[in-house]
This record gives structure tokens, sequence and C-alpha cells, in this order.
């Protein structure tokens, strides 16, 4: 009886104990260790185990991710931008949103990621991946080492989505449908994927992580897809003229409801944008997330405190905007700065883009019907500068010297070429997002027509252009 | 027979319909309305911008009653509705030629 306590108790104790021994880093050989060769397969094996189980982990979480970066977009972004407008525009404004959902991914499969992501040049790739071919289960160790290529593709599509989806914002409530989906098409190939390419693709010229020529801190896509987005906005906004009645005529928001469930799902969801880009489940994306969740908040009391003193009553329109800025400003920073830089981040964006939507847009009077501009590209803008500002290389050391050694990322840590970068990175934008924009705008206006007429403005794009209604409670039953 | 328009606050609707049951009232039509008579709107903001809103959302209840009744059912109306102060409403009374019961054609008063 004994003995065999002592044999099972041999047995369970032994099961255990390999896991502890595979955690040594150097590969086990009998020519090192003079292990015999059957334990020193079964060791290569539990080594390959364990590296798997961290593959495990870090797909677990970048998978979650790409679901919770969609979910912004829809029905995040949809339920935003939703509730901003007229009650008889309601339905054309979400599924411009849902449209993307579609068309940015079967445009991603056969050119896409391609372009953004393929080998190429410094400004764009090429079409290696055409359709994704090459792009399988096994790890691109230049993008992702620990995860399957696919799911760093498919995370990267969620991004492609929601880009061209914010810039809906500026030219809501009067751009007619079929127009809306060719610009997007042509803007998701000419502006999104040489942006994307720039800073993230292999030989990205901005390409921080790669060795691109102007290393821009860019951890989340503060410039490619805020900035690109924002400033497209704009230029939209200026193209194609203010809505019929606009500003004279009132056009609150039919449902703050919604736009509230939006934001609520956009700040979530945003925990997959900035903890995801981190690109595994380490300590990398708890301090994105830890970042971006801090910054948030810091700029909901930034635009607060803002409207409270110039109008009188804190809004709960402005509350939640002040969030969604926050959030866009904090993109580029969030794997590159602490928790009081990101509070100092937050507040400063907050307060920043509460004075464009309020101030500026009056002042200037452009038509940028739910401030795309200036909450994505105002405050995308300021939080890729403030990073360069900001960045800090014990949070993250991203540039090292030929030995190794670790070097400063941003101003405050004596990195002052850095802020240059980012407006190199930053102006590259802009510049992008103008010259494209224009141009697909003229195309787009030549061939199908941007803007829809007078009468179909008036009655409302769901009806007019969806042949729907958004909310029909009749009174009959 | 009466046709009696009552524009109320909305908030006053409650009591004002228990005091119309209290006086033998049988029938009421409520309506959500939005108007305005010499009370001044508010202002509510959007983004930083102002808008003044100065439809304001109202009840109106249409009764059409008995000659007989209609003294009473205004008391009861007035003694429910008035707070005293600018936007208690209006009560409009008008002439209604017949009234018809539609389950069974009945004319005059009595369909009332």
């Amino acid at each position: 009886m004994g003995m065999r306590l002592v044999f099972w108790l041999t047995l369970v104790l032994a099961s255990f104990c390999p896991p502890l021994l595979a955690q040594t880093a150097a590969p086990i050989s009998p020519a090192t260790t003079g292990l015999a060769p059957a334990d020193a397969a079964r060791i290569a094996k539990l080594e390959q185990q364990v590296a798997e189980a961290h593959s495990a982990g870090d797909n677990a979480w970048m998978l979650t991710s790409a679901a919770l970066v969609l979910m912004m977009t829809g029905p995040g972004l949809a339920l935003f931008y939703g509730g901003l407008v007229r009650k008889k525009n309601v339905l054309a404004t979400m599924v411009q949103s849902f449209a993307m959902m579609a068309l940015v991914t079967i445009l991603w499969a056969f050119l896409g990621y391609s372009l953004a992501f393929g080998p190429g040049n410094s400004f764009i790739g090429g079409l290696h991946n055409w359709l994704l071919h090459g792009v399988s289960l096994q790890p691109d160790p230049d993008y992702a080492p620990t995860i399957p290529a696919q799911t760093y593709m498919v995370y990267q599509l969620m991004f492609a989505i929601i880009t061209p989806g914010l810039i809906t914002g500026a030219f809501a409530e009067r751009m007619k449908f079929s127009a809306m989906l060719a610009f997007m098409i042509l803007w998701s190939i000419f502006v999104y994927d040489p942006m994307a390419h720039m800073v993230w693709g292999k030989g990205g010229l901005l390409n921080a992580a790669l060795g691109g020529k102007f290393p821009c801190l860019d951890f989340a896509g503060g410039t490619v897809v805020h900035v690109t987005s924002g400033v497209s906005a704009l230029v939209c906004a200026l193209y194609l003229g203010k809505r019929v009645g606009y500003p004279r005529d009132a056009m609150p928001p039919h449902s703050v409801v919604l736009s509230f469930i939006g934001a609520c799902m956009l700040w979530v969801g945003w925990f997959g944008f900035n903890a995801g880009s981190a690109l595994s489940a380490g300590s990398l994306a708890t301090s994105a997330f830890v970042a971006t969740h801090f910054g948030a908040a810091a700029a909901v009391i930034g635009w607060v405190a803002a409207e409270w003193i110039r109008n009188g009553k804190p809004t709960v329109l402005g509350a939640i905007s002040g969030a969604v800025a926050g959030l866009v400003a904090i993109t580029p920073a969030a794997g590159f700065v602490g928790v009081p830089a990101a509070m100092c981040i937050g507040l400063l964006a907050g307060a920043f883009c509460f004075w464009m939507v309020a101030k500026v847009k009056a002042k200037f009077g452009y038509d940028d019907s739910l401030d795309a501009f200036g909450v994505h590209g105002a405050g995308g803008t300021l939080g890729a500068l403030l990073t360069g500002i900001f960045a800090a290389s014990v949070i993250n050391p991203i540039f090292k010297d030929a030995q190794g050694n670790v070097l400063p990322s941003g101003l405050l840590e004596g990195n002052a070429r850095q802020l240059l970068n980012q407006f190199v990175g930053v102006a590259i934008a802009w510049v992008l997002a103008i010259v494209g924009t224009l141009v697909i705008l003229k195309v787009v206006d030549l061939t199908i027509g941007l803007r829809v007429s007078e009468e179909d403005e008036v009655q409302g794009l769901d009806l007019s252009q969806h042949g729907e209604e958004g909310y029909a409670f009749d009174v009959t039953a | 027979m009466t046709k009696v328009e009552a524009i109320i606050q909305t908030s006053r609707l409650e009591a004002v319909k228990t005091a119309l049951q209290e006086t033998g009232v049988e029938g009421m039509t409520v309506i959500e309305v939005r108007g305005h008579g010499r009370q001044k709107g508010h202002t509510e903001f959007y983004r930083g911008r102002e808008y003044t809103v100065d439809l304001i959302p109202k009840i109106k209840l249409e009764l059409v009653l008995a000659d007989a009744m209609v003294e009473k059912a205004v008391a009861a109306i007035i003694g429910a509705a008035r707070s005293g102060k600018i936007g208690d409403g209006k009560i409009f009374l008008s002439k209604v030629e017949d009234a018809i019961r539609i389950r069974n054609s009945e004319r005059g008063e009595s369909a009332l």
C-alpha cells in the first residue's frame, strides 16, 4: 500500500516538474547537457508547447481586439453619428458606417492589405498579397511574431473599416449613397493604404519600428486613422458645401441617447484599438490599455469644464464628445506614455477639441456636420504632436542604437528631434489627405455627382436614398 | 352641444383627468402638442451651439359636452390646471353641429 502511494506520488510530481524545467530559455541538446536523446526530445517538445501557449495568449487577445475594433464601427460609430443627425437621416447615417464593414472588407482581401502591408517601397506596398495570397496562419515575424499572419491581417482590416467611416460625419445629411460608396473605395486605396503603409508597413517611410527614414511614433493610428480621416472630412465639408438651411435652421441631434450608447461602445472598443496595437497580450498591452483609459477620463473633464465655464451648463453631448476627443488624442501615444502624461494629453485634447468645435467652426462657418475634423483631425494632430513630447523609453524602448542600448523617445526625455519627426508624419498625413481627397471628390463629382438634390435633402436621406423610415411609430397598430 | 378645447401644462394632465371624471364627464381626447402663447421658450446647447426652443410641449384635451355640463367641466379644468404662472394654458369653447355614435348611428346629445 505504501509503495503504491509512493509510486503514484512520484508519477504525479514527475509530471509537474518538466514545465518548470521548460522555462529555461536556451535549447537543451544532448551535446550541451549530456541528457539522453529521449529526454532532450521531450524538453524540446515542451519548449514548443510553451511557445504555443504564449502565442495562444497573444492570439486570443488579438482576435478579441479585432472584434472590439469592429464593434467600434458597428454599432459604436453608427449610433454615435446616427443620434447626432436629424430623425429623417438616421438610417442613412448609420448605413454609411455599416457599408464600410462590407465594402472595405472585400476591398481589403483583393487589394487593401497588399497595398498597405505587402512589400513595396517607402510609400506603398504592392500586389504580392493580392487576394491575401501568402497571408497564412504562420506568423509574419516583421509584423507580429507570435500570432498568425491572418490575425494581424484581420485586426488591421478593422482599422481600415473604421477610418473612412469617420469621414462620413463631415458630409452627413447631404451626400448621395452611391457617390459615398465610390468615394470610399478610392479613398481607401489612395489615401488610407499609403498612409498605413508609411507608418506601419515594411519599409514604410515613417515606420518607427521597422527603421523608417522619419520614424513617427504612432502607436495605434493617430496619423493613419484620425488625422487622415479628420482632414479629409474638412475637405469634404468645404467641397460639398453647407446643408440646406445651415446655419440658420436649428438642426439639433434627434437622439443624444443613441449617441451616448455609441460613445460608450467607442470607449470600450478603443481598448482593442489601442491596447491591441501592442500586438501581444503582454505588459505593453497593459500599458496602452491603462493610458487609453486615463486619457479618456481626463478629456471628459477637460471638455466638460470648458463647456461648463463657457455656457453655464455641462451637457451630456459634451461629456461624451470629450471622451471621444481624448481617445483620439491618446491613440498615437497609448503605448509610449505613462498615466500622468496620458492624463495631460487627455485634458488638453478635451479642452482643445471643445474650442475647435464650439468656437473655430462657428468662426469659419464650415459645415463639418458631426465634427469629424474638430474631433478627429484636430484631436489626432494634437495627440501626434504631444506624443513627440511625452513619449518615454521607460514605457516602450522603441529606439535603440547599433549596440542595442535604449535611446530616449520624446522631447521630455531629451530627444528633441522626435517632435520634428512627428511633424513630418502629421504633415504627410495632412497633405495626402487634402490632395487625395480633393482629387477623388472631383472625379466622383464629375462622374456620379456627390450631393443629393435639394428636394431629396429636405425630404431626408432615409426616404430619398433608401426608401425607408428609421422610426415607424405609427398610430395604427 | 359644445366643444371644449383645453391646452394645459403636460404635468397637469392627471389632475385634470381626475377632476373631469369626478364631474361626470365620460369621454375625452388627449393630444400631445407644441406651442406657445406669451410664455418664453428655453435654450438648449449642442456642441457649443445655442438653440432656442420656443415651441413648448403641451397637452390638448378635447371634449364635446351637453351645454348643461360645460361650465362644470370648465371649472374642473381650471381648478386642476391652474398654477398661477404664465404657461397655464387656455380653454376654447365652440358650438358643435352634431355628434354621431359610430356603433349604432345614434345622434345628438345622447350620442355624447
